[in-house]
């Protein structure tokens, strides 16, 4: 079993209908300019390869950027670190206050299995998650979202609207889809960053069996 | 397809084998428990020695069993005996066997070859193996007490499948303490060949079965018991606990999903998806499967509960309002301008109701009437009854009793407990909708005639309210549920 790169693993959430954050991949400082350009700043950069696992604890991300040159500081510095096979990514910086973690995990005993949870970097201590089997209707899709403890927090909170358990529903049912393709192993979508009421994959990693890379 | 139970819980006719003259074997056991417990079919020992034991002969083999006079085969003797015994009285007409025997999976490489082929051997034969390893099976339509411990249970509507025969017993405990009954149970011991979503399908179709309830530990075909237990929801409450929640550690992964995922949550999550009832330890799956089978559906979660005085109805409101599933619905409008008509003004006059000891000969009656049958109410839980009952109690057993007037107060005082219960179980009838009744005297004083009021109108007087209100929520919970899924 093995992780792809951010941009694969983009590709395929994406395929599967779940929204991801604005993005392009780069393959030098310039291009990654003109990347930000487009999809607007600020932006974020990070290195991206099938290699790249675990990008913030590793130093690889750079948030918040807000001009060409911060773009091609960065972009520079991230490239001189790295091995083969990497390139940039640059991805439009989402703005909420509220993260969520949703991904798929295969269970030895269940098989496929959905997961949501509150995200942001104290997930693991706060460990507010809930599982269901996929597949997933949405029906259990929103009972999953209310499995959740922290409900207040999907409530209307500072100017930003109440979560929209619908488009989270859909989402999660489409996380189920994944598990259609018997490749696919494990999924994290971490954060989901909540904008709008709508969330939104700001990174995504898909962890496909041998041989299926 | 899920296999025909009917031989096993509804046999005509059973042998139980390994039957000696010692009163502590388990053949001894299993043929007292049939024997003594009204199971009105025949019933044959077979042994190694000759005679009779509990006034029974003792057949020294199956072979001399009628041709077709018995359908169930207990099994108490060793292993190495077993297959051949299983061979002979399948051709006897034997239909199903039980085997209490241990010495199979649980015991070794040897053992589970051996178990291996005894479920190959049943397979061959066309019969329903349960066991081997278990503790026995019970059927109180039949009368049927084929296990080697103890209780018979007083009859009912729950079915018990248990992967830890003890549970099955502390089960059957409860059914006897609280007087809601068991139709049948079965220790499914190693479930060689029978396991426990085969048992669920079949109380899913027994006619004598409102609920079922279930231990589980293992789980070896996780998926496969989900995709047949979430059918079985659909058609009956099924109230789990589960063993062992806390040995799934937090795994290794690559993804922080992965990291996350533990095996009691994603227990949690399959349950909840296949609409099973969750209980939290024995005593609440008990009280939460006697709910299902004493009680209605409710439609929905609006919770009015009410007491007679004191601070019941704030604590057991302050349950309900951090119950998630339960809603402590604004007490409507016009409901309270009946209560208004039926006592004094000092009533709470909001939801809790408490009436603050305004009550007379015919309010709490009334209010449980008018409350249970107003729309906008879904279930109700009554509070502080059994105090006339209780003080009657002291009374009745101090020196002045029956003079002074007493005997006159006592009989009064029984006399409306008895009513109050009536009344409640009467307006859950005629309003199709749950009315819970709770009071510590279900376990302090299970004389009162309260408490005995309602555990003859065939419910559950709940120990607590905290505990009612947990059974509720189970309640709520399965209803919508079943609802979302039409």
């Amino acid at each position: 079993m093995g992780t792809v790169s951010e941009a694969r693993s983009r590709q395929l959430v994406e395929a599967a209908g779940i929204p991801v954050s604005p993005w392009a991949s780069a393959g030098d400082p310039d291009r990654a300019v003109e990347a930000a350009r487009n999809l607007g700043f600020p932006v974020a950069v990070k290195l991206n390869g099938d290699a790249v696992i675990h990008k913030t604890e590793g130093g690889l991300v750079r948030l918040g950027l807000a001009s060409p040159d911060q773009v091609a500081e960065a972009a520079a510095q991230l490239l001189a670190g790295a091995g083969e096979g990497t390139d940039l990514l640059v991805t439009q910086m989402v703005a909420g206050h509220r993260e969520l973690i949703a991904g798929l995990v295969t269970d030895e005993r269940f098989g496929p299995c959905i997961m949501l949870g509150l995200g942001g970097v104290l997930v693991e201590a706060m460990a507010d998650v809930a599982f269901r089997l996929a597949p997933l209707g949405v029906v259990d899709a929103l009972d999953l979202i209310d499995d959740l403890g922290a409900q207040t927090l999907l409530g209307p909170l500072r100017g930003e609207p109440a979560l929209d358990r619908e488009a989270t529903a859909d989402l999660l049912v489409a996380i189920g889809t994944m598990a259609d393709d018997p490749n696919v192993v494990a999924v994290d979508l971490n954060p989901l960053v909540v904008a709008d009421g709508r969330p939104v994959a700001v990174d995504a990693l898909v962890e496909l069996s041998d041989g299926a890379q | 397809m899920a296999p025909d139970l009917r031989p096993l819980f509804e046999p005509k006719g059973v042998v139980v084998t390994g039957v000696s003259a010692h009163p502590g074997k388990f053949g001894f056991v299993a043929l007292h428990n049939l024997l003594a417990c009204g199971y009105t079919g025949p019933v044959f020992a077979v042994g190694r020695e000759e005679g009779t034991v509990l006034d029974r002969p003792v057949l020294a083999s199956v072979d001399a069993v009628p041709d077709g006079a018995a359908e169930l085969l207990v099994l108490c003797t060793p292993v190495a005996a077993n297959a051949e015994i299983v061979r002979s009285a399948a051709a006897r007409g034997v239909r199903a066997v039980f085997c209490a025997a241990g010495g199979y999976s649980e015991a070794g490489p040897d053992g589970a070859e051996a178990e291996d082929q005894l479920v190959a051997l049943a397979d061959e034969l066309g019969i329903v193996l349960a066991g081997p390893n278990g503790q026995g099976v019970v059927s109180t339509p039949v009368g049927l007490c084929a296990q080697i411990v103890a209780p018979f249970p007083t009859a009912g509507r729950i079915a018990v499948v248990s992967q830890s025969g003890n549970f099955v017993s502390s089960f059957l405990n409860y059914a006897n303490q609280t007087g809601v009954g068991i139709s049948r149970a079965v220790s499914a011991g190693n479930a060689a060949a029978i396991g426990v979503a085969d048992y669920l399908e079949w109380f899913a179709d027994d006619p004598e079965t409102e609920v079922a309830l279930c231990y589980l530990e293992g789980l070896a075909d996780g998926r496969g018991f989900f995709e047949r237990v979430r059918e079985v929801t659909r058609r009956m409450p099924v109230v789990v606990v589960k063993g062992g929640t806390t040995a799934g550690g937090q795994r290794a992964a690559a993804s922080h999903t992965g990291s996350l995922a533990n095996d009691d949550q994603i227990f949690d999550g399959m349950a909840r998806q296949a609409g099973l009832v969750r209980a939290a330890n024995i005593e609440s799956a008990f009280e939460a499967a006697a709910t299902f089978a004493t009680q209605p559906l409710p439609a929905g979660n609006r919770i009015v509960v009410l007491s007679t005085a004191g601070g019941w109805g704030v604590v057991t409101a302050d349950a309900v309002t951090a119950h998630r599933d339960l809603d402590l619905t604004p007490l409507p409008a016009d409901l309270m301008a009946t209560i208004d008509k039926l006592v004094p003004p000092r009533w709470s006059r909001n939801n809790p109701v408490d009436l603050a000891g305004g009550e007379t000969r015919d309010t709490i009656p009334a209010v449980l009437e008018a409350t249970v049958a107003h729309p906008a109410v879904d279930a109700v839980v009554q509070l502080g009854l059994g105090i006339q009952g209780n003080t009657a109690a002291l009374t009745r057993g101090g020196p002045f009793h029956p003079d002074h007037g007493l005997g006159r107060i006592v009989d009064f005082h029984e006399h409306q407990e008895r009513r109050y219960a009536e009344a409640a179980d009467s307006a859950s009838r005629s309003h199709d909708k749950p009315v819970l009744v709770a009071s510590e005297l279900a376990v302090a004083r299970p004389d009162n005639p309260l408490v005995q009021a309602v555990r003859e109108s065939g419910r559950l007087c709940y120990p607590s309210a905290d505990r009612a209100v947990v059974a509720l929520g189970h309640l709520v919970r399965y209803a919508d549920w079943r609802r979302r899924r039409p």
